[in-house]
């Protein structure tokens, strides 16, 4: 199919005697939104480490906007990563710059573009996030739930053609995540990106899914709509939602 | 209400022992291993160094950091080995009456030795467990995957960058140390005696020849390589969590000075060989 963006088929992945991931199946196309969800360790932080080459899978094939990434070199992948925003787990921002440093840092290699177009868009995404105010501040004068933030509007910045949100609401309290989640799907609608969103957040879920996956034991079990996952007669598929 | 309280597992009991043969055949393994992995981070530096990318700014603000910012460190030591090498010296000098040999001896001892080696020592210190333990949190904290998924060459931006400031910068603070050196000496001089600073540097620079400088000064970018790369090593290569950060400063600092001395018995030789 022409929309589909990233393909991971018969994903594997251990470390020593743990299997991680065993047998990982998943599609995402362009402008729509997969959460995956699982019990925490079941390791939905290594797939999409895996999918952008951070993490070198032991078997199955992983494709990035129709290329193998195991054929890519190094440059190559820069270029195709390039595309693709990351929000990490533990946010990741780095320690030694300033919020606007850490925003600035991805558009260094964008070239043409001027000192008040890179302030413009570093302003622009961190209104987005309601942090506007934050600009000058290190990443240690930040809570943790702000330093979720700055990492969204970093994997923002670039207006990415694809997305992946490591558990993107988790440590928020409720009104900012729903927020959150509303501003995932409007980045979706407005950029017709595609993205991968990691959440165990049952409200985020149901706003931004358009189709949901379950891991369990290592395998991707369950693919379907919000409607149809939520409602599930599987007891354990179920208790996602409970 | 009754609470049932049940014990899972079992508790293994570990014995400790001393190591048994296998675990020092392992220990060997490893370190051989590591040897393997730091001769390839070598290479990757050599092959990364000349293609660009050339990340100035963070170059010159690692210079800063690792250069400026340790010369006071650097400036106290100085002046406080060539005072007390001063005062240690002399009475073995007055024993044979040559008093007036005081100012070159010292001079030379510190210039040719005991200034690159201190200051290389106190560098690896400062510097090397520095660059080990932020390299370690960057790591842990996945600060180095998210430059890697914006497409940056992390390796470049961090580690190039901080390698070449620990090249350039321990030379620089080298002939720094040397001369604060040179002039605690000329202090530990006029402790017991009068020789004023004119006639000081006249006796110094008398005898202390080229010959003895420069294989001095090249010598100390070697020690700042060795310790900006292995910290660099140790730090990049981290894991095992916040636990790691800790373990890479140290063997930053315990390797990089060990580095020091093994770069400077090899430098002797060389030097005698043509000198
Ligand atoms: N670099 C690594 N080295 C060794 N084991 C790892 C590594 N990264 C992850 N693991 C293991 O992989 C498994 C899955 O980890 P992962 O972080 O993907 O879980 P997760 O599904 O994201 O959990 P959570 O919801 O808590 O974030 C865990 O058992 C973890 O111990
Ligand atoms: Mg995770």
């Amino acid at each position: 199919m022409e929309n589909i963006v990233a393909e991971i088929s018969r994903l594997k992945k251990s470390f020593g005697r743990n299997d991680v991931l065993k047998d990982i199946n998943l599609k995402i196309e362009k402008g729509k939104n997969l959460v995956v969800c699982g019990k925490s360790g079941s390791g939905k932080s290594v797939l999409i480490k895996c999918l952008v080459g951070l993490i070198e899978p032991d078997d199955g094939k992983i494709i990035l906007f129709g290329k193998n990434i195991s054929d890519l070199n190094d440059d190559e992948l820069n270029l195709l990563r390039k595309k693709i925003g990351f929000l990490f787990q533990s946010a990741a921002l780095y320690d030694s710059m300033t919020v606007r440093e850490n925003l600035e840092f991805p558009l260094r290699d964008v070239k043409l573009k001027s000192k008040d177009e890179i302030d413009t868009l570093v302003l622009e995404a961190l209104k987005n996030v309601g942090l506007e105010n934050a600009i000058d501040k290190m990443p240690s004068e930040l809570s943790g739930g702000m330093r979720k933030r700055v990492g969204l509007a970093r994997a923002l910045i670039l207006k990415p053609e694809i997305i992946l949100y490591d558990e993107p609401t988790t440590g928020l309290d409720p009104i900012t995540s729903k927020e959150i989640s509303q501003l995932i799907l409007d980045v979706q609608k407005k950029y017709n990106t595609a993205s991968i969103i990691i959440t165990h957040d049952v409200g985020c879920a149901r706003i931004t899914a358009n189709r949901m996956i379950i891991i369990k034991d290592g395998a991707s079990v369950t693919e379907g709509t919000f409607k149809e996952l939520s409602e599930s007669k599987d007891k354990w598929v179920n208790s996602f939602f409970k | 209400m009754s609470i049932d309280l049940k014990i899972s597992g079992e508790v293994e009991l570990v014995k400790v022992n001393e190591p048994s043969e296998n675990q020092y055949l392992k220990r060997v393994k490893d370190f051989f291993e590591d040897v393997t992995k730091l001769t390839r981070f070598t290479f990757r530096f050599f092959k990364e160094v000349v293609k660009p990318r050339y990340e100035f700014n963070e170059f010159f603000k690692q210079s800063y950091l690792i250069g400026y910012k340790s010369f006071p460190l650097v400036a106290i030591t100085g002046f406080i080995m060539g005072l007390v090498l001063t005062i240690q010296s002399r009475p073995t000098l007055v024993d044979f009456g040559a008093e007036s040999w005081l100012p070159a001896m010292v001079a030379v001892s510190i210039v040719r030795e005991i200034g690159p080696v201190i200051t290389a020592l106190i560098f690896a210190g400062k510097v090397g467990s520095g660059i080990g333990a932020e390299l370690a949190s960057m790591k842990v904290t996945e600060q180095i995957d998210a430059m890697e998924v914006s497409g940056m060459n992390p390796f470049k931006y961090i580690v190039v960058t901080r390698v070449l400031s620990a090249t350039l910068m321990l030379p620089v603070l080298v002939v720094a140390a040397d001369a604060i050196a040179l002039y605690g000496a000329y202090i530990g001089v006029n402790l017991k005696g009068d020789v004023n600073v004119h006639l000081f540097f006249l006796q110094v620079f008398e005898k202390l020849s080229f010959s003895d400088v420069f294989p001095a000064i090249i010598k100390t970018f070697f020690f700042g390589f060795a310790v900006g790369l292995i910290g660099c090593y140790k730090g990049y290569n981290s894991n095992n969590g916040t636990e790691g950060v800790g373990k890479s400063a140290n063997a930053a600092v315990v390797i990089g000075s060990l580095a020091v001395f093994i770069i400077d018995m090899i430098a002797v030789q060389i030097t005698s060989l043509f000198i």
